[in-house]
């Protein structure tokens, strides 16, 4: 149980950032109207692409000879990037016809 | 310098993810919140590419790197530019599972990389006490946690998104048995269990760690696939909105991973606005999580009521009577649902209206929050047909419009005007608002049969004396009634 109170206590900055946003979220988030429900899960889709950061980092800090890591963290990065991108395209695209009809 | 205009870009970054977010929920700014996040994304990555430290060491691999970011917004713009309207769902849940994949990956190469540092620690001093007790260290432990939720939950998440997109598109059928859900409580135990067990036995056995390590990537792949499977259909997005805040946890697990800060403040966001947005989700709905999760709608002494009761007759109506019934009408409201979107029908249910309006009927769709196969889905739909805004009515100001309405044309919808809603307290749907379709002077229904819709109830206005039913798939019977109309 010891490491685990270490652990919070050497964290408990990250930990704050975790408790607000949470709250944070849930506060954006509640008053959407239900036409917006699919765009809304699209894009919110894309934005936890953001774990692309990670690959990124497991990619460039892994030595030229180690193939393992090289390639798991070579298809963590194409992954990460689809979710990205298509996430934010295909959000944009559904927003884009909303847009337009309203004139 | 460089570190620290890296915390700049991250602080910019996570602010753009919660102004995003902040502007997709409202309807005017929703389009440039959606390339505010955006923005910020692309400032994240190529901040941490360029300017990200270990050990005072900029990354390498760049040729790796930018082949992968490369091949992957290559096929992210095209399946994102191709995918139809009406298969939108099953590209999110697509997206998704990715994501989860991504955050499952990352934590396979961090958990070999701690195993290397352990035997390394191992092999020159193989009984020194100073090693293992940095092994034992709260901080390696605390690692192997957050490593091994960052596995799980993306690896249930990625396989999850791949059953529900199978769900979607059809290729994966609903799937029951006796006894499921202590299969999926027992796996879950395992998995827990068996997490526990790796934390205290690592460091001490990195051998057995390792085995025990994808042991648990495997019942997590498994788990996610069971989880999934017995859900219907149409409960998916749902369940995609709740995967979907699961990766946003697994990659907040990669924020404290690296401890940055905008992989957490961007998964913790998402994972909280989407556990929200699943309840909004369900409330729109009229359901509960719970019985989305467990599926017991429509079992249970309510269906067997439901069903037991006597229906009487539902009378079928031509196509060329329909035809007339409509041309002749001076206002004709629509009532698009699931079926139209399944039928891909809205390019010819706009057809249908621009032809009505030529014969001077005033033509109206009224639309249900939950119409089609996502909240607001319907409203997307319709818009890329290039139905105007302006007639697309909102469920109160349609259900105000009934009354003085000629005829109700209902396309694949049946829940959301099943009178059961308002007069019977028995039914499972009992309170959920609906479209007063039954105050109009004719209702004619296509369905593709009698079968009940995805509540699996029957529906009463089915067999009222003002409703007839024309029987066949959306986008055809449109097509039949249309050239029908154009002679009448």
């Amino acid at each position: 149980m010891e490491y685990i109170l270490t652990f919070l206590h050497q964290h408990i900055d990250l930990i704050y950032i975790v408790i607000l946003s949470v709250f944070l979220g849930i506060e954006v988030i509640s008053r959407v109207p239900s036409v917006l429900h699919t765009p809304l899960m699209s894009g919110a889709n894309a934005i936890h692409g953001v774990v692309i950061i990670g690959a990124i980092i497991v990619m460039g800090k892994a030595e030229a000879d180690n193939y393992p890591a090289l390639i798991i963290g070579f298809l963590a990065v194409i992954l990460g990037t689809i979710n990205v991108v298509g996430g934010f395209v295909v959000t944009d695209r559904m927003l884009e016809m909303f847009k337009g009809k309203k004139k | 310098m460089g570190s620290s205009i890296l915390s700049i870009i991250y602080l910019i970054g996570s602010v753009t993810f919660i102004l995003g977010l902040k502007m997709l929920s409202k309807p005017d700014t929703a389009r440039k919140g959606n390339l505010v996040a955006a923005a910020g994304m692309s400032l994240a990555i190529l901040g941490t590419i360029f300017l990200y430290r270990v050990n005072d060491a900029p990354l390498h691999n760049y040729g790796w790197i930018f082949t992968g970011l490369v091949i992957g917004g290559v096929i992210g713009v095209l399946s994102a530019k191709k995918v139809k309207m009406t298969a939108m769902p099953e590209m999110v849940s697509m997206f998704n599972g990715m994501g989860g994949a991504c955050a499952a990956l990352i934590s396979i190469v961090e958990f070999d990389h701690l195993i290397k540092l352990i035997k390394n620690l191992y092999a020159p001093v193989s009984d020194d006490h100073l090693a293992l007790q940095l092994l034992e260290s709260s901080a390696s432990k605390g690692m192997v946690i957050i490593i091994l939720l960052s596995l799980i939950i993306g690896a249930v998440s990625c396989a999850g998104s791949i059953v529900a997109w199978g769900k979607l598109t059809g290729k994966v059928k609903d799937f029951s048995f006796n006894g499921q859900h202590f299969l999926n409580m027992g796996v879950l135990a395992l998995i827990v269990g068996l997490s526990v067990w790796l934390v205290c036995i690592f460091g001490i056995s990195p051998g057995t760690g390792l085995i025990v390590f994808y042991v648990v990537f495997l019942l997590a792949l498994f788990y996610g696939v069971l989880f999934v499977l017995p859900i219907g259909g149409a409960d998916m997005p749902v369940v995609i909105s709740l995967l979907n805040s699961f990766t946003g946890v697994a990659a907040a697990c990669g924020g404290f991973l690296y401890s940055n800060p905008v992989m957490l403040t961007g998964g913790i966001l998402v994972g909280s606005a989407g556990t929200i947005l699943t309840i909004l989700m369900c409330k729109a709905m009229n359901r509960s999580l719970k019985n989305v999760l467990i599926g017991s709608f429509g079992g249970g002494a309510a269906g067997a009521a439901a069903s037991g009761k006597e229906q009487g007759n539902y009378k079928e109506i031509s196509l060329n009577d329909a035809a007339v019934v409509l041309a002749y009408a001076n206002k004709v409201i629509i009532v698009p649902g699931y079926g139209l979107a399944v039928a891909q029908a809205q390019h010819a249910c706009h057809e249908l209206e621009k032809q009505l309006e030529e014969k001077g009927v005033e033509v109206k769709y009224a639309i249900h929050p939950v119409a089609g196969r996502m909240p607001g889905h319907m409203n997307v739909l319709l818009a890329e047909a290039d139905v105007p805004y302006e007639k697309l009515l909102e469920m109160e100001d349609a259900n105000a419009e009934f009354p003085t309405t000629d005829a109700v044309l209902i396309l694949g919808a049946n829940d959301v005007v099943n009178p059961a809603a308002k007069s019977d307290p028995a039914s499972p749907i009992y309170g959920m608002p609906i479209l007063e379709v039954e105050n109009a002077k004719v209702v004619i229904v296509n369905k593709r049969s009698m079968k009940p819709g995805y509540a699996g109830i029957e529906n009463d206005l089915f067999f009222q004396p003002k409703t007839s039913m024309l029987f066949g798939d959306a986008k055809k019977v449109l097509q039949e009634l249309l050239s029908a109309i154009k002679e009448v």
